[in-house]
């Protein structure tokens, strides 16, 4: 038997618990330029019809998103 | 070689290819030049890993992240295994049996200047056709910070201390964009995510020539250089900002400065100094205390220096 497994989201679990920090999108503010999306080390911004959405499950709070938001839609807030 | 313009919203209609929920750091600078080369892809693409972290966070036994076929190798021999990869669907497609597909070299700067490099300059000599993609933290990152070929002088790692008898590592970083582009290759070129386009435009170049092409990006490491996670992009545009790290491509042997580079050599005024980079990384505040002004001073010489040879070559 070869133990095989296919290719996943979360294949090292919900990387999501390991926030201390998470990023709060301001619809509002956003222009769904994208920025967020193109620097986000995990892949943890979900692009929707016309905003982006962040996927909890696995974002890590690393903060560059709310760093790179040129419109300042994303704050940081502790988890 | 087709017109390649690529917008945000065009890139992110694409599936992603290395998933989320891997292992690597929250703010991880590797993850950021992986997923914008992959963006660079134009059809089937085997994906060929050196020993490092990229590899370990991303595929903890049985699982995988890597929604595309992935193979890793040793720290030694990357650039072999893609030599081997190219080789087989060579033979495929001279069978009949399929067509080729394009391949992608990951590896870190341990796996690139110091282990893999005679995998590498053997690739390279003999003409093999794959990207080689080169991610630079500018230390072992993955087996706890030892300095590497790629570390600057005055950095500290966990092998190069910062005390009263040393201050941090003595030696330079090898220039080993010079190096690999000595190798008259088709393409060769530097990279900084922070200048995401300018990073896929290239990646897409070197996956459209034939023969062998190498990209150098920088990236960041927030556990090795000390550093907020969310400054990881904000650093590697200081980088370039600073001309520590200038956006340049070799194509067919002729230099060209790209992007933000291109634009600091145009109006000098736009360069910062150095300084600027090296005071958010906890690798270099020795360098910030006014006691060692007379060193701070000396690696802003050691940029100018390079940034004044780089400019050269490319003719500006």
């Amino acid at each position: 038997m070869i133990p095989l497994s296919e290719p996943k989201e979360g294949a090292s679990g919900k990387t999501g618990r390991w926030r201390t920090e998470k990023p709060v999108l301001n619809k509002e503010r956003c222009t769904n330029c994208l920025l967020c999306w193109v620097y986000c080390p995990e892949g943890a911004i979900e692009r929707t019809e016309d905003k982006v959405e962040i996927d909890y499950d696995y974002c890590k709070g690393c903060g560059v998103c709310a760093n790179e938001c040129a419109r300042k839609a994303i704050v940081m807030e502790d988890e | 070689m087709n017109e390649f313009n690529p917008t945000l919203k065009g890139l992110a209609a694409k599936e992603e290819i290395l998933m989320p929920g891997h292992r690597l750091c929250a703010g991880c600078g590797a993850s950021i030049v992986v997923r914008q080369v992959l963006k660079a892809t134009r059809g089937p693409t085997i994906l060929v890993n050196a020993t490092g972290c990229l590899e370990v966070a991303t595929t903890i036994y049985p699982y995988t992240s890597w929604a595309a076929p992935w193979i890793h190798s040793a720290f030694e021999n990357t650039a072999a295994t893609a030599s081997g990869v190219v080789a087989a669907e060579r033979a495929f497609e001279k069978k009949g049996l399929g067509k080729r597909s394009d391949v992608i070299a990951f590896a870190g700067d341990g796996g690139t200047y110091d282990i893999g490099f005679q995998a590498l300059s053997g690739a390279l000599e003999r003409g093999e056709d794959f990207l080689y993609v080169l991610y630079d933290n500018e230390a072992y990152m993955n087996t706890g910070i030892q300095r590497s070929g790629s570390t600057p002088r005055y950095a500290w790692t966990t092998t190069t201390p910062v005390g009263p008898a040393e201050m941090g590592k003595l030696e330079y970083k090898k220039p080993i964009d010079l190096i690999v582009a000595a190798h008259d290759i088709p393409y060769a070129a530097t990279a900084s995510p922070a200048y995401w386009r300018d990073l896929i435009v290239k990646a897409r170049k070197g996956i459209e020539v034939e023969g062998p092409a190498f990209l150098h990006a920088i990236s960041t490491c927030d556990r090795g250089w000390r550093h907020d996670t969310g400054e990881t992009v904000e650093i590697m545009r200081l980088a370039v900002e600073t001309c520590y790290f200038p956006l340049f491509e070799v194509e067919n042997g002729e230099f060209r400065l790209t992007s933000r580079s291109k634009a600091i050599a145009k109006r000098p005024e736009l360069k910062k100094p150095v300084s600027e980079f090296l005071k958010l990384q906890g690798r270099f505040s020795h360098l910030i205390k006014p006691e060692n002004a007379d060193k701070l001073e000396e690696v802003q010489k050691g940029v100018d220096r390079y940034w004044e040879k780089i400019k050269k070559l490319c003719g500006e």
